[in-house]
């Protein structure tokens, strides 16, 4: 991503604002750590971030329940303030931006042209694939119209949320509107390479936000997505079960197992695998990386995994309480 | 700033294309933003540029309840959680009731109190975020604030609160960043406002204050909801359980989340909760409503207010009669009246789809009740791209929900005006006193701005609940009560064949409740009305408005370019449309046209 001439560089930018050197470099050395990078790659991302213009980011919403925007302003570090008022240019956001109506089309399509080829494009909400649109609209255009045009000059293209990345709850059988994720909106223009950007897929009902913001610094920094998997799930996030790194862990090889949600082993921390937990078959952070500010997240607050990172999780026989095994 | 034009904004009627300001006019928003969801204003003008016939379009549909159909019914809180996940506990607390109130489960009382404490922390983050993030740029104007004498912001603080970010420096380095944001060049979220609009009345000074204010309460938020963190594992979208909750309590170790260290946490940010209206909601909403008393002669709506009641301090039998907000409607502005909601009666609780797209099998004129809910998707609207929808026929995703035939609004305004009414002390006293400082009627409440004012002062009276709720919590735990669950009908076998239910509960945007059938275990049908589809629903067979189509009705715009005055009446509503449409026939799937690619 090349430096604009109209625009200063991120940390013109946060001098401007007063925000010192040490308090940036503290942020990019946690943003390595939570992405599993070398200390080194903190001197990396800084410099990266230290001489890059404030980049576009477009927001796009289709049949989302607004989850995902709510999990990411949760987001402790980096905060969604820092991002959005430091980092990157949030252009288009239906939830936070001021303008409404044509005015916030028009800002929309302005941040397209004048960043083509070079903005994030973010997509949360499943998509109803049918040509015809009329299951979500905005502005009297169809979701997949807005997302098939925002995709052609995109830089990196981010599914967040398991509806944008595998069609999630819309998409659950008998998937009433025919929704599927960003891959299926835009398959044969992948196809035919008039969208080239790399897709990435960060599901979860919703992501952890430092998933969410985790992957867009790493663009930042490096100019690619980081390594993905055969789900398009970035590595650092995505390579381990959350089972593998619960706290209940333990019981579960010793094979104590509460058998109901508050009897003596529940209050003991014993494994949740037999009140439903499908942390065993789910690849996530939520155990690493954790929720709110590292407060908690499902099992350490007594209820099993519902498995949301997992494609189709909604129509996994058995249900949420069903035994994974 | 650049100002909207053309196109989408301001669509001139076919007759009057190109034609000066003072012709008739339609105006369409869409999207309107700072909402969740998608939805579409048609707002038709007169002359005088007078709103004479408002449309209210929701725009995307998700089908969830035709996807709940045949599933367990303990996995419905989850579903429909994914309703909305801007209100992330609601859906969640009115489907685990719905499927206790079929099963007869009762729940122990620790869990009563967790929920309602989930209950509560919703209400007052949800409030002040709206407030905040959603509303306060429609009054707020963010380029003025750096023509502020930050000293005089200063001074301004000091005399609204003890609240300790008040120091002339402050306020100097909120500008400053403000400042560096706009010489970049690169606007971001503020981007394209109607900033300058002859509406915005505050001086530099409150809008200063405004900005600080909106930036303080997205660091808040993030640290307030650590309460549905604890209880439910993660916000948002936090875990519930048919039963009980799911958190067991383990105060003398550190094995779950709800330890004595998480408990004394949950203490203090209820106390950071309380701080924080005390100390800026109320009094910002107090010192800003100030400068627009004009809006409380506007933006009144139906004159009829639902609520279902919320935060019930018994269990099982005792649950309904032991509600701190009562139930009950208030018709044609009589607060001497408050009349009783039957949820089982086929005749109160209606939903019509004469405007809506979807159809009925005895036509699109009748109304049925939720229980005998039969809805089949019929979209008869313009193939998108579309300019402008055809309002004299079906023009929403959303139906149009009837009290006895009448529409309501429901909400903080109809929560407040019926705790009013039932001589609820607390409330008189906040309502008097609020409306005593700005020297203004009763009738003001009826209003936009009255919206408003419901909104805060209801925050402030469910904030001083928390402690009340978490004495309660810890005297159990006291007396070594930590029973959370009961799984005595936790198992489908122990169920009977066939049962129905009805979870009601009051949202922080209104009344909300799920009715579903169970058969064999599983789930035969599943309803939800909730409180944007009363609020945001087109018109009925009779051809009455909703509540949003009415407020707007009588709105003068000032510039029709630019129609703030739109999104300040109908940010007022705080509304939330991925739940108002979710609705599906749960017997309808050949009637669904999807071509899957």
């Amino acid at each position: 991503m090349e430096a604009r001439d109209n625009h200063p560089t991120l940390l013109d930018h946060l001098r401007r604002q007063g925000v010192s050197r040490r308090d940036f470099l503290n942020w990019c050395a946690y943003t390595a750590s939570i992405l599993a990078l070398p200390p080194s790659a903190s001197q990396a991302i800084a410099q990266a971030l230290a001489t890059k213009p404030r980049p576009s980011v477009i927001w796009l919403s289709i049949q989302e329940c607004t989850g995902c925007s709510e999990s990411i302003l949760r987001s402790f570090e980096p905060t969604l303030e820092s991002l959005i008022f430091d980092q990157f240019s949030l252009d288009y956001h239906h939830v936070l931006q001021a303008a409404a109506g044509n005015a916030a089309e028009q800002a929309r399509d302005r941040a397209i042209e004048q960043n083509f080829g070079k903005y994030v494009l973010v997509v949360d909400g499943g998509i109803p694939l049918d040509p015809d649109g009329y299951y979500s609209t905005t502005g009297g255009k169809s979701g997949r119209d807005l997302v098939r045009a925002a995709a052609k000059g995109a830089a990196l293209i981010i599914a967040v949320g398991t509806c944008a990345t595998y069609g999630g709850i819309p998409a659950a059988s008998p998937n009433p509107t025919g929704a599927g994720g960003v891959h299926d909106a835009l398959r044969e223009l992948v196809d035919n390479t008039e969208v080239a950007a790399p897709i990435i897929n960060v599901p979860g009902c919703p992501p952890v936000p430092e998933v969410m913001t985790g992957v867009v610094v790493y663009f930042l920094t490096y100019g690619k997505p980081p390594d993905l998997d055969n789900l398009g799930r970035p590595i650092p996030f995505f390579g381990r079960t959350v089972h593998d790194d619960c706290p209940r862990l333990p019981f579960f090889n010793q094979g104590l197992f509460a058998k109901s949600f508050d009897d003596e082993g529940a209050q003991k921390g014993f494994c949740l695998k037999d009140l439903g937990c499908k942390g065993p078959t789910t690849f996530n952070a939520c155990t690493t990386v954790k929720w709110n500010e590292k407060t908690s997240f499902p099992m350490f607050s007594g209820h099993g995994c519902l498995g949301c990172a997992q494609p189709k999780f909604w129509d996994r026989e058995g249900g949420f309480y069903g035994k994974v095994f | 700033m650049a100002r909207s034009s053309k196109k989408v904004d301001e669509k001139p009627t076919a007759a009057a294309k190109n034609a000066p300001a003072a012709q008739p006019r339609r105006i369409v928003v869409d999207p309107v933003t700072r909402i969740e969801g998608h939805l579409r204003i048609e707002a038709e003008t007169d002359a005088q540029g007078v709103i004479t016939r408002a449309s209210s379009s929701g725009t995307m549909v998700r089908g969830i309840e035709l996807i709940l159909k045949g599933r367990d019914p303990r996995d419905a809180w989850a579903f429909t959680q994914r309703f909305c996940g801007v209100c992330t506990v609601v859906h969640s607390i009115a489907s685990i009731r719905a499927v206790e109130y079929a099963l007869g489960y009762v729940i122990p009382e620790n869990a009563q109190i967790i929920r309602n404490l989930m209950i509560a922390a919703q209400y007052v983050h949800d409030h002040v975020m709206h407030f905040y993030h959603l509303h306060a740029l429609d009054w707020v104007d963010v380029i003025s604030a750096l023509k502020a004498d930050p000293a005089a912001t200063s001074k301004l603080q000091m005399s609204l609160s003890p609240w300790p970010n008040n120091s002339p420096a402050y306020f100097g380095g909120v500008q400053q960043k403000l400042k560096g944001f706009v010489e970049g060049g690169q606007l971001g979220i503020f981007a394209n406002g109607y900033w300058g609009h002859p509406e915005y009345k505050l001086p530099p000074e409150v809008n200063l204050l405004g900005v600080a204010h909106y930036l303080e309460a997205l660091a808040w938020q993030r640290d307030v909801v650590k309460i549905h963190a604890i209880f439910g594992g993660k916000n948002p979208h936090p875990n519930f359980v048919v039963g009980g909750v799911p958190c067991a309590i383990s105060e003398t170790s550190h094995a779950t989340a709800v330890n004595a260290e998480n408990l004394r946490l949950v203490g203090q940010v209820i106390g950071k909760m309380r701080e924080f209206v005390d100390q800026v909601y109320l009094p910002d909403t107090l010192a800003i409503a100030g400068f627009y008393k004009d809006w409380t002669t506007r933006g009144e709506g139906v004159g009829n207010f639902l609520s279902y009641g919320e935060f019930p301090t018994g269990v099982g039998a005792a649950e309904r009669a032991t509600l701190q907000f009562p139930a009950g409607v208030i018709i044609n502005r009589d607060l001497s009246k408050i009349q009783p909601v039957d949820f089982e009666d086929p005749t109160e609780i209606q939903e019509f789809v004469a405007h809506s797209w979807y159809s009925y099998s005895a036509g699109k004129q009748v109304g049925l009740h939720p229980y005998d809910g039969e809805t089949k998707l019929e979209y008869t609207g313009p193939k998108p791209p579309y300019e402008q929808l055809d309002v004299d026929q079906s023009y929403s995703w959303i139906k149009s929900p009837r009290w006895k035939g009448l529409p309501v609004e429901v909400g903080p305004l109809a929560r407040v005006l019926i705790l009013y009414a039932s001589g609820e002390v607390r409330t008189r006293g906040l309502v008097d006193h609020s409306l005593g400082r700005l020297g203004l009627p009763i009738s003001a409440l009826f209003s936009t701005l009255g919206r408003v004012a419901a909104r805060t002062i209801e925050t402030k009276l469910i904030a001083d609940m928390m402690p009340g709720m978490y004495d309660a919590l810890m005297a159990n735990i006291a007396r070594s009560d930590l029973r959370t669950f009961d799984d005595v009908l936790f198992d489908p076998k122990t169920w009977p064949k066939k049962a129905r239910g009805v979870g009601m509960m009051e949202a922080p945007r209104g009344a909300l409740a799920h009715w579903l059938t169970i058969e064999e275990g599983r789930i035969g049908n599943y309803q939800a009305v909730v409180p944007s589809t009363w609020n945001a629903g087109p018109r009925d067979a009779q051809g009455r408005e909703g509540p949003y189509e009415a407020a707007l009705r009588g709105h003068k715009l000032q510039d029709a370019s630019r129609p703030l005055e739109i999104l300040r009446t109908i940010h007022s509503f705080d509304p939330c449309l991925a739940c108002a449409v979710h609705v599906v026939d749960p017997n309808g799937e050949e009637l669904v046209r999807v071509k899957v690619l």
